[in-house]
C-alpha cells in the first residue's frame, strides 16, 4: 500500500473478494495486451450510499464542507432509492488511479466496469490536456478540506460558506489552459519595464537603446532599408512616451479572472485562501470538462472491445449487451456523450483502416466510389491511439465529425418552437450540425470573458469583456454574478457583452445592478438614468433578479 | 465516512428550510423526480440550488439530437426535471405528489419541537418469532423436497461409492439422499406501538374542538410512527357511554348527552387487556376532553383507574384538554392534583389551534 492509499479514509475496509481480485488480473492483462498504458489502478468496493457519496464529492473521499455536496448526494441518493438512476462507476484522474465499484452490482457488471474504468485510466495517463493536473489530488483535496475546516472553526460557518458560494459563483472564469503553457511576457515589455524601473529610481528616463527596435538583418548593407533611422527614432520615442503613461492592468485581456482577483483583489488572508483552493480545484476538473465525448467515448470503445473479444463468457453475453445498450442510448434530446465518443473512434479506426482520408479521398467526387473505397492501410489502432493523446473534444469533433457521419448517425439541430413551446428539429445540414455542436463545445459551452481593466475609468472598477460568440448571456444570471464579484473585487463590477446585438455595458455597484447600451450614447448616463433605459429597452423584463 | 457527507445534508435541508442563509432562498428552485412506488408514480420532491454564473440565456432552448424527423418536425415536449425516469413522459398516468415525506415530516417536526427520540424499554422490546424456509432437512414432505440438494447428495454419494460413470452421467438418487426445506425460527426484536385515542363526544365539544383533537391525532400518529416499527390506533367515543369506533366516525361524531369519563377509561383498559399485553406493546393512551365530568364519584373512579391499572401497563397517559364555552375544565384540575408530577401522566391544556404545536412537545417531549 502505498503512502496515499494510508491518506485514502476509505482504505480497504472491505477489499475486493477474492473473485474480483482474479477479476481484475485478468482484465487488466487483456487491457494491457490491447496496448493501454494506465498508472496503477486500485479498485474500491463501495455501497450504494457511498457511491453517491463519492460522486456527489467528485470522486474524492474528502472535500471541504459545502452544502452543494449534500445537494448533490440528496439528488443521486433519491434518484438511486427510487431505481431512476445508479451510478456503476467511477474513476479519479490521481497516480495511482482510485475507482470505486458498487457492491450491488452483479458479476458481470463488475467486469465491465473494470474494463470501462482501464479505458478512463489510459486516457487520463495518456491523453495531454490532462498532463498538468495534480495526480495526488486526493492529498491536495484533504488538506483544502481541512483548511476550510479551520477556517470554518475560526470564523463561523456561515461567513466562510457565503464566500465559497460568491467564488463557486465565479469558478468557470479561468483560463484553462494556465496550467499547460506559461504566456510570454512580450518583447518589449521587458524594455518598457525597465524603463519605468528607471523612472521609479528617479533617473531621467532617456531615450531606449535603438538596437531594440531593430529588426535582425543578415547583410548590413540592408540596414538603412529595413531599419529606416527616422522610423527607428519614432518608435523609441513612442516608446519612451508610453512608459511614462499610466500603465494598464492587465496589460492584455487577461483570461484567468480568478487569478487577476487572487492578484489584484484587497482580499483577506482567508479570502484569498478559500478563493485559490476554489480556482486549483476548478482548474483540476476543466480537462475533463474538456474532453467528456473522446474520455468516455475512449472508456466505452475499450469496454466493448474487450468484453466482447475478450472477458465476456458466453452466460454473460446477453446481460453484457443490455447493459451496454442502456449506456449507449440515445434520446432525442440529449446527445450522449458514451455514444457519440464511441460511433467517433470506430469511424476513425475504419477510415484509417481503409485509407478513407487525404485528399485523394477527400475530393472524390463520385459517391459510388467513396462508398467502396478501399486501400489496405490498418492504420486504424494506432491512429485511434494517437487521437487519443492530443485531441481534446472541441478539436475531437471539428477533425473527425465527416458529412457521412452526421448523416449515418442521424444528427439534427433542435430548437424550441417559440409559439407552441416545443421542441421541433429545425436542421439536418452538416454544416449547421457541426457549427452548433462546435459552438457548444468551445470553451466548455462557457462564455468567453476576459478581464480588460482592474482600474476601470480611474475609479478602481473591474471591467470585463465578454467576447460574444452568437448567444447573449443570461442577463439576471449575470447581474447577480456580477454581485458576487463586487464582494471579491470591493468595488464595482462591470462587463461588456451584447444584447440582441446591440453592445451593452452591465454594471453592479454591490447594491444593484444598471445597464447601459454603448451604441445609444457616447457620454455615460447617471446610474440612475441607465438603470431605466436599461429596463425599458429590453422590453419589460426586470434589470434585477 | 457518511458523517460527512450527512453533515452537508443537514445544511442544504436548513438551507431549503429557510433556517439558515436566507440569501440563497432567491436561487431555489423546486426540481421533481418522477419514481415509481408499486403501481403509482409518485413525484419526489427535489430542491435544488443553482448558483448563478455567467452563463448563455438561451441554453437549454437548442441543441443537437439525433433520430428520425424532419426539418419543422416536433420533438415532444421534455420531460421536466433533470434525471427524470423514463416513466415520466407516459400519459395518462396518474402521479401522487409527495410534497415531504412522512419520515421527512417526522424528522422536521422532531427538529422544530426538539423531541427526544424514545428510549426503547428492555420488555417493550419484543421479540417476534417468525418461521422461515432456510434450512435443508433430512426427512419432511414431499412437496417441500428440494431437488437440486436431493441430486446433488445422490451425486456425491455416487462419487464416493465410485458408481458415478462420466461417459454416463446418471444419478438416481435414492430414499437417503432426499432433502427437504425445513423452516427455522428467525427472532428479531420488534417495536410496535398502539395509540388508543378517547374523545368526549358530549355536546360541548365543538367542530373548533375535534378540528384541535384531529390535528393532534396526526402529528402524534406522526411522530410516533417514525420511533416505531409498527403503529396501531384505536378509537373511542364517549359521552355517558362509550364504544370503539373507525378513525372517519371517531372525528365527525357530535352525540349530546352527558359525560362519564370512566366508561372510556374502561373500554380501553378492556381494549389493552385483550389486544395489546404491556408486554409486547408500547401503549399510548390519549384522552381528549373539555373537562366536564358528570359527577365527582366517576370522577375518582377515573383516577382509580388510571393509577391503578393504567399507569402499570402504558408508556404514558396523555390527557388533553381542549378549551370550550360550555366545558368547566375541572377535570384536569382533578387529574392534576391525583397526580401530581407522576412522570406518566402528561397534562396538556390546549387553548387554540395555535397551542396544538407546544401541547405536541408537551405529550411527546418527554421521550416516553
Amino acid at each position: 500500500m502505498s503512502t496515499s492509499t494510508d491518506l485514502f479514509e476509505i482504505r480497504f475496509r472491505k477489499g475486493l473478494p477474492e473473485q474480483l481480485r482474479e477479476m481484475q488480473a485478468q482484465v487488466e492483462q487483456v487491457a494491457r495486451d490491447a496496448g493501454l498504458d494506465f498508472y496503477k489502478t486500485v479498485f474500491e468496493m463501495v455501497s450504494p450510499k457511498e457511491m453517491s457519496m463519492l460522486a456527489a464529492y467528485g470522486g474524492f473521499p474528502t472535500r471541504y464542507p459545502h452544502w452543494r455536496f449534500g445537494m448533490e448526494f440528496e439528488q443521486l441518493h433519491k434518484s438511486y432509492s427510487y431505481g431512476l438512476s445508479k451510478i456503476y462507476e467511477m474513476v479519479i484522474n490521481t497516480d495511482p488511479c482510485y475507482a470505486y465499484l458498487m457492491d450491488a452490482n452483479a458479476l458481470m457488471d463488475q467486469k465491465l466496469v473494470m474494463a470501462h474504468v482501464y479505458g478512463h485510466c489510459d486516457f487520463f495517463k495518456n491523453n495531454m490536456w490532462f498532463q498538468h493536473t495534480n495526480r495526488r489530488m486526493i492529498d491536495a483535496m484533504a488538506n483544502h478540506a481541512t483548511r476550510v475546516r479551520r477556517l470554518i472553526d475560526r470564523l463561523g460557518a456561515e461567513r466562510v460558506e457565503e464566500f465559497i458560494d460568491c467564488c463557486l459563483s465565479v469558478e468557470n472564469l479561468i483560463d484553462i489552459h494556465a496550467a499547460a503553457i506559461r504566456r510570454q511576457p512580450r518583447s518589449d515589455d521587458a524594455m518598457l519595464e525597465s524603463l519605468r524601473e528607471a523612472a521609479r529610481d528617479g533617473e531621467e528616463p532617456g531615450l531606449p537603446a535603438a538596437e531594440h527596435f531593430k529588426v535582425d538583418v543578415d547583410h548590413s548593407y540592408m540596414d538603412g532599408y529595413i531599419n529606416p533611422p527616422e522610423e527607428v527614432l519614432a518608435m523609441r520615442e513612442e516608446a519612451l512616451q508610453r512608459s511614462m503613461e499610466p500603465r494598464p492592468i492587465p496589460e492584455r485581456p487577461e483570461r484567468d479572472v480568478l487569478g487577476f482577483i487572487l492578484a489584484h483583489a484587497p482580499l483577506h488572508d482567508w479570502e484569498a485562501e478559500v478563493l485559490a483552493i476554489i480556482r486549483e480545484e476548478a482548474m483540476y476538473f476543466a480537462p475533463q470538462g474538456q474532453t467528456k465525448i473522446m474520455n468516455e467515448g475512449w472508456a466505452t470503445f475499450w469496454h466493448t472491445r474487450l468484453m466482447t473479444e475478450e472477458l465476456a463468457t458466453a452466460a454473460e453475453i446477453v446481460d453484457y449487451a443490455d447493459h451496454h445498450s442502456g449506456t449507449v442510448a440515445m434520446t432525442p434530446y440529449r446527445l450522449n456523450p458514451y455514444k457519440l465518443g464511441l460511433e467517433l473512434f470506430r469511424d476513425i479506426e475504419h477510415r484509417w483502416d481503409t485509407g478513407r482520408h487525404g485528399p485523394d479521398y477527400e475530393n472524390c467526387d463520385d459517391l459510388e466510389k467513396r462508398k467502396n473505397w478501399f486501400v489496405d492501410e490498418q492504420g486504424g489502432i494506432e491512429k485511434i491511439f494517437g487521437v487519443r493523446r492530443i485531441y481534446n473534444d472541441l478539436q475531437f469533433v471539428d477533425a473527425f465529425l465527416t458529412e457521412e457521419f452526421c448523416r449515418e448517425h442521424g444528427f439534427f439541430t433542435y430548437g424550441k418552437d417559440k409559439t407552441s413551446g416545443e421542441f421541433v428539429v429545425e436542421s439536418r445540414e452538416f454544416s449547421e450540425v457541426k457549427e452548433r455542436l462546435l459552438g457548444q463545445l468551445t470553451n466548455f459551452g462557457q462564455p468567453i470573458v476576459d478581464v480588460v481593466d482592474g482600474n476601470f475609468e480611474n475609479r478602481g472598477e473591474l471591467l470585463l469583456a465578454h467576447t460574444h460568440t452568437g448567444a447573449d448571456l443570461q442577463m439576471d444570471w449575470a447581474e447577480t454574478t456580477l454581485a458576487n464579484l463586487v464582494r471579491l473585487w470591493k468595488r464595482p463590477v462591470c462587463i461588456q457583452t451584447q444584447l440582441g446585438g446591440r453592445p451593452i455595458l452591465i454594471r453592479h455597484d454591490g447594491t444593484e445592478p444598471s445597464r447601459v447600451f454603448l451604441d445609444r450614447s457616447e457620454e455615460r448616463p447617471a446610474p440612475d438614468a441607465a438603470k431605466e433605459e436599461g429596463a425599458a429597452d429590453d422590453g419589460g423584463e426586470t434589470s434585477r433578479p | 465516512m457518511i458523517s460527512k457527507i450527512e453533515r452537508d445534508v443537514g445544511r442544504f435541508r436548513q438551507i431549503v428550510r429557510g433556517r439558515i442563509r436566507r440569501d440563497l432562498k432567491k436561487y431555489m428552485s423546486s426540481g421533481e423526480l418522477i419514481g415509481r412506488k408499486g403501481k403509482d408514480f409518485v413525484s419526489i420532491p427535489l430542491p435544488q440550488i443553482q448558483l448563478p454564473r455567467l452563463r448563455f440565456g438561451d441554453n437549454d432552448d437548442q441543441g443537437v439530437g439525433s433520430g428520425d424527423g424532419e426539418a419543422g418536425d416536433a420533438l415532444g415536449q421534455e420531460e421536466e426535471g433533470d434525471g427524470a425516469g423514463k416513466a415520466g413522459n407516459q400519459p395518462g398516468q396518474h402521479i401522487l405528489e409527495v410534497e415531504v415525506t412522512i419520515e421527512e415530516l417526522a424528522e422536521i417536526m422532531g427538529e422544530e419541537l426538539e423531541l427526544p427520540n424514545i428510549e426503547p424499554r428492555g420488555a417493550k422490546n419484543v421479540d417476534a418469532k417468525k418461521d422461515r424456509y432456510t434450512k435443508i432437512a433430512t426427512v419432511g414432505p414431499d412437496a417441500l423436497r428440494h431437488g437440486r440438494r436431493t441430486y446433488r447428495q445422490a451425486l456425491a454419494r455416487q462419487i464416493a461409492s465410485g458408481t458415478y460413470r462420466p461417459d454416463d452421467p446418471r444419478v438416481v438418487p435414492m430414499r437417503a439422499d432426499m432433502r427437504f426445506r425445513s423452516w427455522k425460527e428467525d427472532v428479531r426484536p420488534e417495536r410496535n406501538a398502539v395509540v388508543i385515542y378517547m374523545m368526549d363526544v358530549s355536546g360541548s365539544m365543538g367542530d373548533e374542538q375535534k378540528e384541535i383533537v384531529r390535528m393532534e391525532a396526526f402529528w402524534i400518529d406522526t411522530w410516533l410512527s417514525s420511533q416505531y416499527d409498527g403503529l396501531d390506533t384505536r378509537f373511542i367515543i364517549h359521552d355517558a357511554a362509550a364504544r370503539e369506533v373507525d378513525r372517519e366516525t371517531f372525528f365527525h361524531t357530535r352525540e349530546s348527552g352527558g359525560t362519564l369519563i370512566s366508561t372510556a377509561y374502561k373500554l380501553c383498559l378492556k381494549m389493552i387487556e385483550e389486544d395489546y399485553p404491556s408486554s409486547e406493546w408500547n401503549i399510548y393512551p390519549f384522552h381528549f376532553s373539555d373537562g366536564d365530568n358528570w359527577s365527582g364519584s366517576d370522577t375518582r373512579a377515573s383516577v382509580q383507574m388510571v393509577r391503578e391499572q393504567m399507569l402499570p401497563r402504558v408508556n404514558a397517559f396523555c390527557y388533553g384538554q381542549v378549551e370550550s364555552e360550555y366545558g368547566s375544565g375541572q377535570f384536569m384540575n382533578d387529574l392534576q392534583e391525583a397526580f401530581g408530577d407522576e412522570e406518566a401522566v402528561i397534562l396538556s391544556h390546549i387553548a387554540d389551534k395555535d397551542a396544538v404545536m407546544a401541547s405536541i412537545k408537551t405529550f411527546l417531549g418527554r421521550g416516553r
